[in-house]
């Protein structure tokens, strides 16, 4: 049950790019066409499903406060919370390397369609997102780690699908001059984040404060839902 | 401008508005929109960004000739999050409730695509000063935007500014909310942020038709 809440709130309510703008570089770069951007997504959940769990480990065991007491108990006071953006940066960075090199060595076609963009993700911020939140929102074991690396994967991959397909729709459309490109690009992923807001009401688990939370945003929300549908009606008469 | 010379100001002036890193460069938006909810994040962002980005081109165009090219993503990598280390820590002692507020995103700088990206393109060809330029240049322009969109989404949203109500008291009905103004909750949600940005993209190249993509 914990491991599907965490699922579906990765994916959806937390969603990367429409809740906290990860990955955006890349996210407006690489979405002019739909081909691209599906390789980019796998690539994204693929290093996700791997640095998370990586990073876990070393949170858990080298950096959280206590977390090297394991070598004896005179190391119980050591606190090295404040290495962890570099020993983080430092793991994605030769993990990425790492698989580039395994991926070119065993599946030479898995590399022509992934390897191009695994260079591009060492410095993609949605990586780094994974691990940071991994590490602030407390997540408890080995297992849920990898849930959420893989599950927030799914989530940016989904955006970054849908924007691309977008994208290619809308070249056919008469958007003004001035908006042309990034500025259009911007306000649609905006009203995605609209629609993306209503799955926050989808959550039932969860302690208590989460849920009074939840209730607080669903009642914005609901508001908010029918201006986004207006937007997204006026938007959808635009492009037709 | 009696320091700088024509060429050097132009590195500090261009990327302000004609190349501005997030609205025409497309970069580092990332944490651009995460915490422009409020002024003053938005203002401590810039500066965190003005530190990393101005030292770290320094360090790298002094470390220029002797990074080999092969692993100079690592080297760079180390050299941010150095950087973006010390910029923590100091927020951490100095500025508590301000740094929980900013969560992840101080330490997402170091994967802040305009620090890499000015690496990559400036400092790796060019000299420290120089290179210190251009770094504050682009942190500017990077703060300009932060600072325009969280200045919009704070007045509009939560009617005040560095927490001071301008608008008058929403409880109490003073100032414009006697008017029946109301705030417009939406703006401090993450979404209008997107939109803000775009309409900022929208004005300017309106304003600059040589911007316009085809």
């Amino acid at each position: 049950m914990e491991h599907l809440e965490l699922f579906f709130k990765s994916i959806f309510v937390d969603n990367m790019v429409f809740a906290y703008f990860l990955g955006m570089c890349s996210y407006l770069a690489v979405s002019k066409k739909v081909s691209t951007a599906v390789g980019l997504g796998a690539a994204v959940i693929f290093v996700l499903a791997i640095t998370v769990p990586l990073n876990w480990l070393l949170d858990q065991y080298i950096l959280q406060e206590g977390a090297l007491t394991w070598l004896g108990p005179e190391f119980a006071d050591y606190d090295l919370s404040f290495l962890s953006f570099i020993m983080f940066i430092a793991t994605i960075a030769t993990m990425v390397q790492l698989v580039e090199i395994v991926v070119e060595k065993f599946s030479p076609s898995l590399y022509n369609s992934l390897g191009i963009f695994l260079p591009l993700i060492a410095v993609n911020c949605a990586i780094l997102g994974g691990s940071l939140f991994m590490q602030s929102r407390e997540i408890a074991t080995l297992g849920l780690a990898l849930n959420y690396g893989v599950s927030s994967g799914i989530g940016w991959f989904l955006a970054i699908l849908a924007i691309a397909a977008i994208r290619e729709k809308i070249r056919y459309s008469s958007v003004p001059a001035p908006l042309r490109g990034l500025g259009i690009t911007f306000i649609i992923t905006g009203l995605m984040a609209i629609g993306f807001m209503s799955f926050g009401g989808m959550l039932t688990g969860g302690d208590e404060t989460e849920q009074k939370e939840d209730k607080a945003a669903a009642e914005i929300e609901i508001i908010k839902e029918e201006e986004a549908d207006k937007s997204l009606a006026d938007n959808t008469k635009v492009i037709k | 401008m009696g320091l700088l010379s024509k060429k050097d100001s132009k590195l500090i002036l261009d990327p302000l508005a004609d190349n501005n890193p997030i609205t025409i460069q497309v970069l580092g938006i990332c944490s651009a929109l995460a915490i422009t909810a409020q002024l003053k994040p938005s203002i401590v962002m810039a500066i965190s960004v003005m530190f990393v980005m101005g030292v770290g081109n320094v360090v790298i165009a002094l470390m220029r000739n002797i990074i080999p090219s092969k692993i100079r993503i690592i080297v760079q990598l180390v050299v941010v999050a150095t950087l973006v280390i010390i910029v923590d820590q100091v927020l951490k002692a100095y500025a508590y409730t301000l740094s929980k507020e900013l969560s992840v995103f101080i330490g997402l700088i170091i994967t802040n695509c305009i620090i890499m990206g000015r690496f990559e393109a400036f400092a790796l060809g060019n000299g420290p000063w120089r290179s210190f330029l251009d770094g504050i240049g682009n942190a500017a322009g990077y703060g300009v935007i932060l600072i325009i969109v969280g200045f919009f989404r704070e007045l509009l949203g939560s009617g005040t500014l560095f927490g001071f109500k301008v608008l008058g008291d929403p409880v109490e009905k003073t100032g414009l909310y006697a008017l029946g103004y109301e705030n417009n909750g939406f703006m401090v949600l993450p979404p209008m942020a997107l939109i803000v940005v775009g309409i900022i993209i929208w004005v300017q190249r309106s304003r600059n038709p040589a911007l316009i993509e085809d």
